[in-house]
């Protein structure tokens, strides 16, 4: 019997060790002070558990141990106690109110959204996110798609997988160190979700929907996360990338990004000569149409057809354009006007109808898309 | 003429089934319905648990080997709903078919006809869901829960014949509880009281309710999504002026009372084997039943808890909370009452006992892990990852499934008249107990590290752990196979069983001989205080 019961609290210690100590088992602490918050409630009802299942499952295998009938073991006859059944009813109870305390609290702190020193608007699509920074006005002032950026080769077993494998972006969310950074959360399409664990914030992007989230981030570097929620095929292949910035390198950053946009808001009344439309649309192709239509045009038909030599290559350009702005409702095809602006809408059309052999012979200018929705 | 009919009528006490395929087709029987539950279940069992393997096999180890991630989300929503509505719920079914009419000493069901229908519906319901899997656009691919607009404006053509099979095993499941609650309210024996009545009629009494109250929720769900596809409507489109929100609302107002449907039978069964097998009575019958209500009562004010992260409300965050938690005591209650009747007994530890015990042990922990997650701060880190899905499958496969498994062995000789073979019933007991941890403990795991759930391929530091559950998970799929195995060695080569065919057992179903004769109770019993439960 003292042999067992040696046995057994060895094991359960080992298993509390293991618990207790293991980093990787464990959820990151993360480095906000919510974080903090959140991995200290993790714990507490950790060990409240551990502590309930050691006397629960202490007494239960005593039991299968004691009393079995291989040891002559007599049944007794007792059958019920009202005083046992009030005290664990009661009891549980009151732990769980006083669980329940800093739950409250931690949960009240995390609904403080207001205060903010900036906002960005964070979009999901199938199967990325956009990143909007809004002004103090909530107006845009600029933004950007982030997309995975973990090469085909690596998903597929062809080269050797990277040390971010499935985690990494061509452009990642930045915001600055110790400010406080609101999230408005939104999708354009299905249901997606945001998260960055080291930051303990995960918001649904429900289309229709603007969220609220936010963080005071106190030390910089770089933090991944995934999408959440369910959204179609490439579910798995949406990361969440956030680099934390020194404020100074940030506002440095932040500058050049509005001087950018601003320049690329006069490019929309630029008239370009064609190779600088081919080689801007070749781009454009490339990251955002090369993934269904195949780098040489061909496609993957029938599921997604072929732009070489077809009619529309060669035919109006204005029901080309309209079709790669409005794409085609309740098929892969995207409405890229959503997405993509009117340089870059302009040159991947010139791009496709002057590519593979297709010969239309005309110029797309950026003012011919906003000319296009102008007069609709 | 008149005669011939007469003669016929006579002879309704004695006669047996009738021959061939017709007897399973046209069948009204009680017993040969809860069989061809019980088989069809396992069949369930068999199917899922391949597009399971499906899965783990993919997750195996990081980068895409065998399915198209568009595949995987097939596989991981057929998988699902193949085994909530496939193999656990019917399999419940069955069982309530086989054990109450003989538990509550009634002849047979109320509706026997009725229950005849609503067995049959199921075949071509499942037939029609698996079937889309073969279609050129593939089956459902939106998840068990099939949240809009993934499941409506985005979802394959094949979702109209999701929608069709949902409304189909709705109207099975429907008619099952009208039976059941028909046959406990009406067919008890004189002198079963309603607090004499065991504890599995207990619990499918309650289940029933559930059911009925849920079900048509579940059916006004996919009414509502095959509108929004086909007639224009726009409840959850966005765009429309819908809310996609509100479709989670409907669902988990269907879906949590939906989990405890499938778990509140697990508690009648184990309360039945626990003291058969510790030869002692079960601790706390009035407060088992009292918490059982209370139970079900609370599953119908928890269910955003599943939603914590859509952003809802500081105040309707509270609310959830507090009710999710409070859902722990009674649960609680019951697991004391189990130890306390196990509690200086006299056990034996035959392979029902043995499902027990595992049952009692590990749906405490994922009871636990569910106290966990109601807490919401950590459930926004614990939402959506494999900590959940660790969690649902501890109350799911070592919880439900496991009771189911223990139903089947205590129950095998009453229904068969053999034994099956211990030590081969062990043996498939150790490689589901070990195959069931290996599997899900370390999702725990992975969960806590951040791996996103339904995810066809995952970021290098969850590699480990994925593995070792894929291992875990084909050692106990593999070991379903030795349980199939050990049910048709005990049926063609098992002893003789005896009517009490475990000495512990308590109950009507024990008074009669084994196997139970095709028409048993015609004249109702006496209901001693010894195979009462009071
Ligand atoms: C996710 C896959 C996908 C991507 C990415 C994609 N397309 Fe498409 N595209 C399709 C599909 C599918 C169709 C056929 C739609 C239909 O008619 O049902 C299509 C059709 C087209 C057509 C019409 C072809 C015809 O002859 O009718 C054009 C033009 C086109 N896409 C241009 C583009 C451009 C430009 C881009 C990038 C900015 C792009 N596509 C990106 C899937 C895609
Ligand atoms: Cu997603
Ligand atoms: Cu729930």
């Amino acid at each position: 019997m003292k042999q067992s019961i040696k046995y057994i609290s060895v094991i359960l210690g080992l298993i509390m060790a293991g618990y207790g100590f293991a980093d990787e088992l464990n959820m990151p602490v993360g480095v906000t002070e919510i974080s903090r918050q959140v991995y200290g409630l993790h714990m507490t009802i950790f060990w409240v558990c551990v502590v309930i299942g050691a006397m629960v499952f202490g007494v239960m295998f005593w039991s299968i141990i004691s009393h079995r009938r291989s040891l002559g073991y007599k049944a007794a006859s007792f059958h019920e106690s009202t005083t046992l059944e009030l005290a664990w009813t009661i009891i549980p109870t009151i732990l769980l109110v006083i669980m329940a305390v800093p739950a409250t609290q931690v949960l009240i702190a995390m609904y403080d959204t207001g205060g903010e020193d900036m906002t960005v608007e964070v979009r999901g699509y199938q199967w990325k996110w956009q990143y909007k920074y809004l002004d103090d006005d909530y107006n845009q002032t600029f933004s950007f798609f982030s997309t995975l950026s973990t090469p085909k080769d690596q998903i597929e077993n062809r080269s050797v997988k990277g040390e971010h494998y499935l985690l990494e972006v061509d452009n990642h969310l930045r915001i600055p160190a110790n400010r406080k950074v609101r999230f408005l959360i939104t999708s354009e399409d299905v249901i997606h979700s945001w998260w960055v664990p080291d930051f303990a914030i995960k918001r649904d992007a429900v289309p229709g929907m603007l969220n609220e989230l936010w963080t005071i981030v106190p030390e910089t570097g770089f933090y991944r996360g995934q999408c959440t929620e369910l959204c179609g095929k490439d579910h798995g292949f949406m990361p969440v990338v956030v680099e934390v910035m020194e404020e100074a390198a940030f506002d440095t950053w932040y500058a050049q990004e509005v001087v950018a946009a601003a320049v690329r808001e006069e490019a929309m009344s630029k008239t370009f000569t064609s190779e600088e439309l081919m080689a801007e649309g070749k781009q454009v192709y490339t990251t955002f149409c090369a993934s269904c239509h195949l780098e040489n045009g061909q496609g993957i038909p029938p599921a997604f057809p072929s732009l070489v030599g077809t009619e529309m290559m060669t035919g109006p350009r204005d029901e080309h354009l309209r079709l790669v702005f409005d794409g085609v409702p309740g098929s892969a095809m995207q409405a890229f006007g959503k997405q993509l602006d009117a340089v870059q809408l302009a040159s991947v059309v010139h791009y496709e109808r002057h590519s593979w052999g297709n010969k239309a012979g005309d110029i797309t200018q950026p003012r011919d898309v906003i000319n296009l929705n102008s007069g609709q | 003429m008149s005669e011939a009919i007469s003669a016929v009528d006579h002879d309704d006490h004695s006669h047996g089934p009738a021959k061939g395929l017709t007897r399973w087709l046209f069948t009204t029987n009680h017993k040969d319905i809860g069989t061809l539950y019980l088989w069809f279940s396992f069949l369930m069992l068999l199917i899922g648990g391949v597009l399971a393997l499906v899965v783990r096999a993919e997750l195996f180890q990081p980068g895409l080997q065998f399915v198209s991630p568009d595949f995987f989300n097939q596989m991981t929503t057929n998988h699902g709903l193949i085994m909530v509505f496939g193999a656990i719920m019917p399999a419940f079914v069955g069982l309530a078919n086989w054990l109450i009419p003989m538990q509550v000493g009634a002849p047979d069901m109320a509706l026997p006809r009725m229950n005849n229908l609503s067995f049959w519906i199921l075949p071509f319901a499942f037939a029609m869901l698996i079937s889309t899997l073969f279609s050129e656009a593939g089956g459902p691919n939106f998840g068990w829960t099939f949240y809009a607009p993934l499941s409506t404006t985005y979802a394959p053509d094949s979702v109209t014949f999701f929608i069709l099979a949902v409304h189909m095993m709705g109207a099975s499941s429907i008619m099952g509880s009208i039976n059941i609650i028909a046959t406990i309210l009406n067919m008890r024996a004189p002198g079963m009281t309603l607090m004499k009545m065991p504890m599995f009629v207990w619990t499918w009494l309650i289940t029933a309710y559930l059911l009925l109250a849920v079900m048509p929720v579940l059916a006004g769900l996919v009414t509502m999504m095959l509108f929004d596809i086909h007639f224009g409507t726009s409840f959850f489109n966005a765009a429309g002026g819908g809310d996609p929100v509100l479709f989670q609302h409907i669902f988990w107002f269907f879906g949590h009372p939906e989990v405890y449907i499938m778990i509140l039978p697990a508690f009648g069964i184990v309360s039945h084997i626990i003291p058969a097998f510790a030869r002692k009575r079960l601790f706390g019958y009035d407060s088992m039943v009292y918490a059982v209500a209370s139970i079900a009562f609370l599953s119908f004010i928890v269910w955003a808890h599943h939603m914590f992260t859509v952003g809802m409300p500081l105040a309707g965050q509270l609310f959830f909370m507090y009710t999710t938690m409070l859902i722990a005591v009674p649960t609680g209650v019951k697991v004391f009452n189990w130890v306390s009747t196990m509690w200086r007994g006299s056990m034996t530890f035959e392979t029902p006992m043995l499902f027990s015990i595992a049952f009692v042990v590990l749906f405490t922990i994922g009871g636990f892990s569910g106290l966990m997650l109601a807490i919401t701060p950590a459930d926004y880190q614990y939402h959506d990852t494999y900590f959940v899905v660790a969690h649902f499958h501890y109350v799911l496969v070592p919880g439900a499934l496991f009771s189911i498994m223990a139903a089947v062995y205590f129950w095998f000789p009453k229904w068969t008249g053999k034994m099956y073979s211990e030590r081969l019933g062990k043996l498939h007991f150790w490689f589901s107990f070990v195959g069931v941890n290996i599997t899900f403990f370390p999702q725990h795991f992975s969960g806590l590290a951040g791996m996103p759930r339904r995810i066809p391929d995952y970021a290098l530091q969850f590699a480990d752990f994925n593995m070792v559950s894929s291992i875990g998970a084909f050692i106990f799929g593999f070991s379903q196979i030795l349980f199939l195995f050990v049910l048709i060695h005990g049926i063609r080569n098992g002893k003789p069983a005896a009517a009490r065919a475990w000495e512990g057992a308590r109950g009507l179903e024990w008074t009669l001989p084994s196997p139970a004769p095709y028409h048993s109770f015609t004249h109702p019993p006496k209901v001693t205080d010894d195979e009462a439960h009071a």
